[in-house]
């Protein structure tokens, strides 16, 4: 068929107060109120949220999957960024 | 023609379960055919909200009737003059600008009918308004968005939308139509000033139309009748497939 | 061999090891061609076997036998457009355009689940179509949850969630009609024997004759063959049907103590062919249908598109 689609749009829902917006799929809508109209019938129908976000897919930014490596693993390595490589004497708590 | 307080309320009431219960039949025709898969989903929760409406307002006419009747002996098991809904209702689907406009035309008077309704002094029934309130803000907005999107879309879209909207103006009348059963409950506080109603609903409907660039119909011509039981020949049809089992299959459970 | 041909060697077996790891494959990731393609058409065909399967049981909404019954057939054809879209989405992560695989199913050239080409003839049908249908689907769907593509796997642990009331209710309803008058009994028995070999045969063809099955394991893209989960539907569902009474037309139906299983009748698998080739009793209206849908709505997509271009512009204005 001819004519030109709907766009594509990305949907991220907050499932409750608190919580960050999650990806949960994608739709098609001719804009942005619809797309979250849209949105609110096919992801929520369950009560799954309180909130939604949308963004038409062509404007995401991604990282390059074949650059993974050298993306992520230098992070890897710095294990000093996380709490469990420090050693705190017994008996301290609250730490 | 005297009428006691019982009565006018189980009338009034059986008036807003029929307008839910045949609203979201039609509706609900829509299931598995609409114009786009995400509509689809749109319309099947509508239809939904209303299915939901009509058995709460039902139940609560059942119990005010105090006849043993059930919610579903009401909805299956009345026969075609006795359905109170309005004709604009029980109009067809015909195209999607058809049934967006017609949903767009009730939508603007239900809220603003409900809005009042969630005031009642009867509480049982003011909360059930209060709930279908909020649906039929969502309901609203949707259709809304539809004419806005419909009327200033393509000139096919135009065309069509403005057509659906000169053929179901002269339905719109019977939205506020009113008599004994609603002065005798407008009394009692319990009951809305559906007359009072009419102006708020053609600004909020000329609004909508003029973002839309939808005329108004310069015609002034009412079809009344659903609220006295005297309908349109659809309804026949309609209630032959909605009774089709209770019909066939007395008294059984499913 | 020139340097391209093994740089697609090492980049294939670098990608079996990752599925061979269960490592999930995500949209950007390097994927062979044929896998990519595998997953384009199954998913696609699933997600339209979810859309056309709205038809047979929206089929009954207009005439549901009482309030309840109808607020839950809706919410549950509903759900299966809901399916369908989540399975779409899944489909275009693949670059795919959705409304290109839909239109393939309205030419004829895309496929979808056999069994929605069968019409329902009565109210037990919707029980029974919950029940053996929508049974065999989840039977069918459990196992994806565990795909080796991110996307689908994910959109199958929503719709295996959401999809659990499907089944109850269908049972529900059929179980009512087993245990109800005479006549009640007898409509679900009919519908019973109506759907029960074409529920069989929605696992689709024997391994034998399976020509995708070995590389889909291989692929983990599914996880069991057809006739093992064929095998398990029939061991679950032939006590259900005993224990509400009703019978199960296979006259060569018995327990076999030695596999711990039932051993079943012979499916006609000329029927089923023709059932995929088009010959179906209801193929023809149902792929109308869903191209009538598309046809006649075409001019509403068009409206809500051009109204946000017309927006867009006085925006940019």
């Amino acid at each position: 068929m001819s004519t030109k689609e709907w766009p594509l749009w990305e949907v991220f829902i907050r499932s409750k107060q608190g919580l960050s917006h999650k990806h949960v799929g994608s739709l098609r809508a001719p804009d942005a109120e619809m797309a979250i109209s849209n949105a609110r019938d096919v992801y929520t129908r369950r009560s799954e949220g309180v909130s939604i976000w949308v963004v038409e897919s062509k404007l995401v930014s991604a990282s390059d999957p074949k650059e993974a490596n050298e993306f992520f693993e230098p992070s890897d390595t710095k294990i000093y960024r996380h709490p469990t490589f420090y050693d705190v004497p017994d008996g301290i708590s609250h730490m | 023609m005297e009428i006691n307080k019982q009565d006018a309320l189980f009338e009034f009431v059986l008036r807003i379960a029929d307008d839910s219960l045949i609203l979201g039949h039609r509706i609900s025709e829509w299931c598995g055919h609409g114009p786009i898969l995400e509509e689809d989903i749109a319309l099947t929760n509508i239809a939904l909200d209303f299915v939901g409406q009509a058995t709460n307002f039902y139940d609560y006419a059942a119990k005010v009737e105090g006849k043993c009747r059930t919610a579903d002996d009401l909805a299956f098991l009345r026969f075609e003059r006795e359905y109170k809904n309005v004709l604009l209702v029980e109009q067809p689907n015909g195209h999607f600008g058809d049934t967006i406009a017609r949903q767009f035309f009730f939508d603007v008077f239900r809220k603003l009918f409900f809005e009042e309704l969630a005031k009642s002094t009867d509480e049982e029934l003011a909360g059930i308004a209060e709930k279908s309130l909020l649906e039929t803000k969502y309901h609203l907005r949707h259709s809304s968005e539809w004419m806005i999107r419909l009327g200033d879309g393509t000139e096919e879209s135009h065309a069509k939308i403005q057509e659906s909207v000169d053929t179901l103006w002269r339905y719109t009348g019977e939205l506020f139509f009113s008599n004994e059963v609603d002065a005798l409950l407008l009394n009692e506080k319990i009951g809305v000033d559906i007359a009072a109603l009419k102006r708020p609903w053609e600004k909020q409907v000329r609004e909508i139309l003029g973002e839309a660039t939808i005329e108004i119909p310069a015609h002034a011509w009412q079809q009344a009748g659903g609220r006295t039981g005297v309908h349109s020949e659809h309804l026949g049809y309609l209630l032959t497939e909605l009774q089709y089992m209770q019909r066939a299959y007395p008294g059984m459970e499913w | 061999m020139d340097m391209k041909n093994i740089n697609l060697e090492d980049k294939e077996r670098e990608f079996q090891a990752k599925i061979d790891a269960d490592i999930r494959i995500e949209p950007n990731d390097w994927m062979p061609d044929s896998y990519r393609k595998t997953l384009i058409r199954q998913i696609s065909q699933h997600a339209h076997s979810e859309i056309v399967g709205m038809l047979p049981e929206g089929n009954w909404v207009t005439r549901a036998p009482n309030l309840r019954r109808k607020a839950v057939l809706l919410a549950k054809v509903q759900d299966e457009a809901g399916h369908g879209l989540y399975l779409y989405s899944a489909v275009e992560t693949l670059g795919a355009d959705r409304e290109d695989t839909i239109d393939d199913l309205h030419s004829g050239k895309a496929k979808y689940s056999s069994i929605f080409n069968y019409p329902t003839l009565t109210w037990a049908d919707m029980g029974t179509v919950g029940w053996l249908v929508d049974g065999a689907a989840i039977m069918n769907q459990v196992p994806l949850c565990r795909c080796s593509y991110g996307p689908y796997a994910r959109a199958m642990v929503r719709v295996c969630k959401e999809e659990s009331f499907h089944q109850r209710q269908g049972f529900e309803i059929i179980a009512g009609l087993a245990n109800g008058t005479p006549e009640q009994k007898e409509l679900a028995q009919d519908s019973l024997n109506r759907w029960w070999w074409p529920a069989l045969m929605m696992f689709g063809p024997s391994d034998e004759n399976s020509k995708h099955t070995a590389q889909s394991i291989k692929w983990k893209i599914k996880r069991e063959t057809n006739d093992e989960l064929r095998q398990k539907f029939v061991d679950v569902t032939v006590p259900q049907a005993e224990m509400i009474g009703l019978v199960i037309p296979d006259k060569d139906l018995k327990w076999n103590e030695e596999k711990q299983g039932y051993d079943y009748g012979e499916i006609n698998w000329d029927e089923f062919m023709n059932v995929i080739q088009g010959n179906g009793p209801c193929n023809k209206q149902r792929v109308d249908a869903r191209r009538n849908a598309k046809e006649n709505g075409m001019w509403v997509r068009e409206a809500a598109t051009a109204y946000a271009e017309k927006r867009q512009a006085k925006k940019a204005s």
